[in-house]
């Protein structure tokens, strides 16, 4: 046997050409993330560092840049959890609807709509909350006002402009909705069907079903959906810097005038005019969002890393 | 608790397809029922068809009537989620719950349907299906420990725990050794012979020589030609089938000429 092989010469593998050129390719693609990913990083940090100790004038109404940053980012916490807490639910609740409730004509459809939502320009989300949702939301923020004032988030008064971070919140809700949808509903579908059935054999409603077999299945991508969305609404500029009139403060009231602005939305309304050290102390707040978002993703992912071993196990 | 269930002129749909064509058969209670055949024959569909999990498939369906002691199992009236709890299921795969312990796993379906148990009565329920599943033994150090830690075989036993912890009527097994080794094999058997005494039991297999050690009655599937719908070639006593079957079909199949 063996002396027949070795007459023979070894045939080259047929792919192997198609397969470097290939792994080059793919390889290639990822450095240039990275690379990118540094670069944005080291421009930050060059163009940004300086920004922390500019004159006291720069920082406008207050003295130094701790403190202007400070109520920029809880701003942008506070409105990117507000769209959270609408959006969250309300995505998984289509999500669900798409992948197990829905007859399939019905399913296809609403699938389609709502990943067209994101390819609406913020911009247009931004001038639609601000003309059109704010003026409505008016009587929702004083019912809020009266009914649920006790909460520090309603303590009012109620705008009158409807231009909140309520308001904010609920345009970036409805901007983060689609991405936190399409990846629930991957992750849904592929939910095992033998588990599915494991448990319907043994007397489970649809809901029930979905509570023992898919949504334990389907945790770490259910994380991993709404860390992405939270990393949108985290960053998107336009749609805040048009709907909030913006002040610094700190406040979790989310339906009075006085609002704090978002780093994002700072930039964006402030970059114009800026002095170059005024442009400094912005991009030096550009570096702590994306120093923040960079954080937030690494914590999602130790969470689920952290589930994951645990469902292994 | 065990019943009987008799089929009478089952046509089974795919949407328009038709599976499986025109059965007719007894399912005696506290008996073991082989449904024997090869692939693609309808097997696992007619047995789907017997807890109302045939439909969970969209667009399918069946015609025909499905009687549980005289109670038509496809009236409009009856609620398959009823259906499922009191016909149980065991699957190809094991298929625990894999974020459950094996203690959760046990009761995953006395906790459905909102229903609260005390922490006794609980514990009872566990160690009894365990028991009843031969699985006590090896499991009784380690309840809390995940479903999914254990051998293939004993994942096996543990979803027949769960499918008893309800305490069905009947119990459908759709070739529950296929993915078990041997010993596995064997030790899921005797369980099948001890689980007679107090369920109904209908078990799909590939396996002729598991129908003939296991069963009371068995029941022949082929497709009439390729292409069309399966259907009941013979259906007898399980002694009967191995030794002296009225088709020359299902002696041709038993004997090993085909299939």
């Amino acid at each position: 046997m063996t002396t027949t092989t070795e007459a023979e010469p070894q045939p080259r593998p047929a792919t192997g050409r198609g397969d470097r050129v290939f792994q080059g390719l793919a390889t290639a693609a990822g450095i240039t993330i990275l690379a990118a990913l540094a670069a944005v990083f080291v421009f930050l940090a060059i163009e940004g560092v300086p920004g922390i100790g500019k004159p006291a004038s720069s920082y406008r109404p207050l003295e130094s840049f701790w403190p202007y940053v400070g109520r920029l980012l809880f701003g942008t916490v506070l409105a990117a959890l507000v769209a959270l807490v609408i959006a969250a639910p309300f995505a998984l609740g289509i999500a669900l609807f798409i992948s197990h409730y829905a007859p399939r004509a019905l399913a296809v459809p609403v699938a389609y709509v709502v990943d067209l939502l994101a390819a609406v320009p913020s911009v247009v989300f931004g001038l639609w909350g601000a003309r059109v949702l704010g003026p409505h939301l008016v009587p929702v923020h004083a019912w809020l006002d009266e009914h649920a004032g006790w909460l520090p988030f309603f303590a009012g008064p109620g705008s009158v402009t409807g231009k909140t971070v309520l308001t904010a919140g609920t345009v970036l809700a409805i901007m983060i909705l689609p991405i936190i949808t399409a990846i629930c509903r991957e992750v849904f579908v592929q939910a095992p069907r033998l588990d599915e059935e494991a448990a319907l054999a043994l007397g489970a409603t649809r809901w029930e079903m979905v509570r023992l077999s898919v949504f334990p299945y389907a945790r770490s991508g259910i994380v991993s959906a709404v860390m992405l969305g939270l990393g949108r609404a985290l960053g998107e500029t336009m749609a805040v810097a048009m709907v909030l009139s913006a002040s610094p403060v700190y406040t979790l009231n989310l339906i009075s005038s006085t609002n704090p602005a978002t780093i994002a939305s700072n930039i964006a309304s402030s970059f114009q005019e800026a002095t170059p050290d005024k442009l400094a102390v912005l991009i030096a707040t550009g570096l702590v969002l994306f120093v923040f978002t960079f954080a937030v993703n690494f914590a999602a992912r130790a969470v689920v890393a952290r589930s994951e071993q645990r469902l292994r196990r | 608790m065990a019943r009987s269930i008799d089929v009478s002129d089952l046509d089974i749909y795919y949407g328009d397809f038709l599976a499986v064509q025109g059965v007719n058969l007894t399912v005696r209670a506290r008996s073991v029922t082989a449904f024997i055949g090869p692939s693609g024959c309808g097997k696992s569909t007619m047995l789907r068809s017997l807890n109302r999990m045939h439909e969970v498939i969209p667009g399918a369906r069946v015609e025909g009537k499905v009687m549980v002691d005289g109670q038509s199992l496809y009236d409009p009236s009856i609620d398959p989620v009823a259906v499922r709890r009191q016909i149980g299921m065991v699957f190809q795969r094991p298929n625990p719950f894999p974020t459950m312990s094996i203690y959760d796993n046990v009761l995953a379906g006395n906790r459905l349907n909102s229903r609260r148990m005390k922490k006794a009565e609980a514990d009872d329920v566990v160690e009894r299906s365990l028991r009843r599943a031969n699985l006590w033994a090896e499991v009784k150090d380690r309840l809390g420990r995940p479903g999914m830690g254990l051998s293939g075989g004993q994942q096996q036993r543990l979803c027949i725990a769960r499918a008893i912890a309800v305490e069905p009527q009947v119990l459908l097994m759709d070739e529950p050794c296929s993915a078990l080794d041997p010993i596995s094999t064997s030790a899921i058997e005797d369980l099948i012979h001890e689980l007679k005494a107090d369920y109904t039991i209908v078990i799909v297999t590939h396996n002729m020589q598991q129908a003939a050690r296991v069963s009371d009655d068995t029941g022949f599937f082929n497709l009439k030609a390729a292409g069309q719908p399966g259907h009941l070639v013979e259906f007898n006593a399980t002694r009967k089938m191995f030794s002296n079957p009225d088709n020359a079909a299902t002696e041709a199949y038993i004997s090993g000429r085909f299939g």
